[in-house]
């Protein structure tokens, strides 16, 4: 079954593509040098948005495949980060397995096992592998840093995915790609807009111990900006009223922020500055999706519960 | 042919997904031989990521020294070992003057190949550099005009480490060091190298 397209989420497509040709006449301007931050971090958003584009205009199948493989080397970025042991090997080794999985579920649309494979057998079953390898020294600590992570990295993300299949044509002007677009954008969009706002007004540190760049500014101007976006966005990708619209938008401000924070705290945690080297602008593929591992789950479960 | 198959077909893709080795410093990788690639030694993986983060067109001039114990036992892996992958088969039980061991890495230096040499002669601990033999301090003598490129690898022991079949996916690194050559002193050299494979540079 090939995705259902309707005609605004190739036109707010069309509309990212050239906010980034002007973000990047924008990135020439201000930073002349080509290997400057800047300008790497523009063309690395080129990367992503043109993947994103083919993944939500090609069909489901494609979809479904680009959002695991996000999941994978979100996962496999956060193993490289954290203490392993290398009695799990084959534990860990489960766990990647775990990801074809997850995405097949909702291949298959069955939302239960979606939505308990990894919460409930996942965190019984692996647990049980390493007992059954038998070391106990860290066992406490490498079941709770695997779990976090399949948690975050596999379970999190894959509920980008599920928007894929959720409409079934209740609301004709709703697609799966539509939910999907509607999500990353404004989760994406808040981390720009924070960071903007932060670095034009930023006075009053939001919190100095996690990430002493962000500013309650930045903060409170990034959820603005979200939450007009949302209203302005809202008719054309998704079924909700003005306020569910502004509802929508906030719950993804703050999921987002947190969502950023709590990577920021793991990263301090284990004191690396980046999370890998992936894209090169942004540092690794984490630093790019921390803010979704919040948002998209939230904003899953508040679409769901409200319209589906 | 088979090599170029092999690496293009199986050995990249599979780095791609398994691995994913970040190159930092590949502008200080040889353009061209002869050069001498030297890096720590802690999986099977390492030579095939030294030999794919070289440039293609590079790829039938690259030989990796290797143990002949291993890698020549039973007629499929050494037949695999010498054509596929490329390897020059070394003695490693010691006690052999450096001559009659190292003499088919120093005549493929001197015809211009490139080749991958790990001085610590065996796979060791992940992230932990074991000791440099003598063997490269005698190739550095033998040929001082070869310049000799020092590569840090990390990660790739948590992939596939010794002793293991079953590769576990971990994003990797390689460190290119500044070309190394030959001054005459033995300790300064060695030194200069432990450094560089190490990352105490």
């Amino acid at each position: 079954m090939s995705v259902m397209l309707t005609s605004p989420v190739l036109a707010i497509l069309g509309g990212v593509w050239g906010l980034l040709a002007l973000a990047t006449g924008v990135a020439w301007w201000i930073a002349p040098a080509p290997d400057s931050e800047l300008r790497q971090r523009v063309r690395s958003w080129w990367l992503i948005v043109a993947l994103c584009s083919l993944a939500l205009t090609f069909n489901r199948a494609a979809a479904l495949v680009f959002f695991g493989f996000v999941s994978f080397l979100a996962l496999k970025e956060y193993l490289t980060l954290v203490p392993t042991r290398q009695a799990d090997r084959r534990v860990l080794f489960w766990a990647y397995l775990s990801i074809p999985l997850q995405y097949y579920w909702i291949g298959i649309e069955w939302y239960g096992m979606f939505i308990i494979f990894i919460p409930v057998y996942l965190f019984l079953l692996l647990p049980v592998a390493m007992v059954l390898v038998g070391d106990t020294q860290g066992y406490l600590r490498a079941a709770g840093t695997l779990h976090w992570g399949l948690m975050s990295m596999v379970f999190s993300l894959s509920h980008v995915a599920f928007l894929l299949v959720l409409p079934q044509g209740q609301y004709p002007q709703v697609s799966g790609p539509g939910l999907v677009l509607f999500l990353l954008l404004l989760t994406e969009l808040n981390d720009v807009g924070q960071f903007c706002w932060g670095k034009l007004f930023g006075r009053h540190k939001i919190s100095p111990t996690v990430s002493p760049n962000k500013t309650v500014e930045g903060f409170v101007g990034g959820a603005a900006t979200t939450v007009l976006l949302s209203a302005l966005l809202a008719p054309w990708l998704t079924p909700f009223g003005l306020r569910d619209a502004l509802l929508a938008g906030g719950l993804i401000a703050v999921a987002g922020f947190f969502g950023d924070l709590s990577l920021s705290a793991l990263k301090r945690d284990l004191g690396v500055k980046d999370s890998g080297a992936l894209l090169p602008g942004h540092g690794g593929i984490l630093d790019r999706v921390d803010s979704l591992t919040y948002t998209a789950p939230l904003f899953f479960h508040f679409t769901r519960y409200l319209y589906f | 042919m088979l090599r170029l198959l092999f690496y293009l077909l199986i050995v990249k893709p599979f780095l791609l997904l398994a691995a994913g080795v970040a190159v930092r410093g590949r502008e200080r990788l040889p353009q061209r031989g002869p050069a001498l690639i030297v890096a720590n030694h802690n999986s099977h993986l390492d030579a095939l990521v030294l030999a794919a983060i070289l440039p293609l067109r590079l790829l039938p001039r690259i030989r990796a020294a290797a143990s002949a114990e291993y890698f020549l036992r039973g007629r499929w892996r050494s037949w695999f070992a010498r054509r596929v992958v490329g390897i020059i088969p070394v003695e490693t039980k010691g006690g052999c003057p450096h001559a009659e061991v190292l003499g088919e890495v120093r005549d493929a230096l001197a015809a211009g190949e490139i080749v991958i040499f790990f001085p610590e002669g065996t796979r060791g601990e992940p992230e932990c550099l074991g000791k440099l033999k003598s063997g490269i301090v005698w190739l550095a003598q033998e040929l001082p005009m070869v310049p000799i490129c020092p590569i840090r690898l990390r990660g790739l022991g948590k992939v596939l480490p010794k002793g293991d079949w079953l590769p576990v996916p971990f994003f990797c690194d390689a460190w290119v060091g500044e070309p190394l050559r030959w001054e005459g002193d033995r300790q300064r050299f060695m030194a200069a190298l432990a450094a560089n494979l190490s990352g105490t540079l």
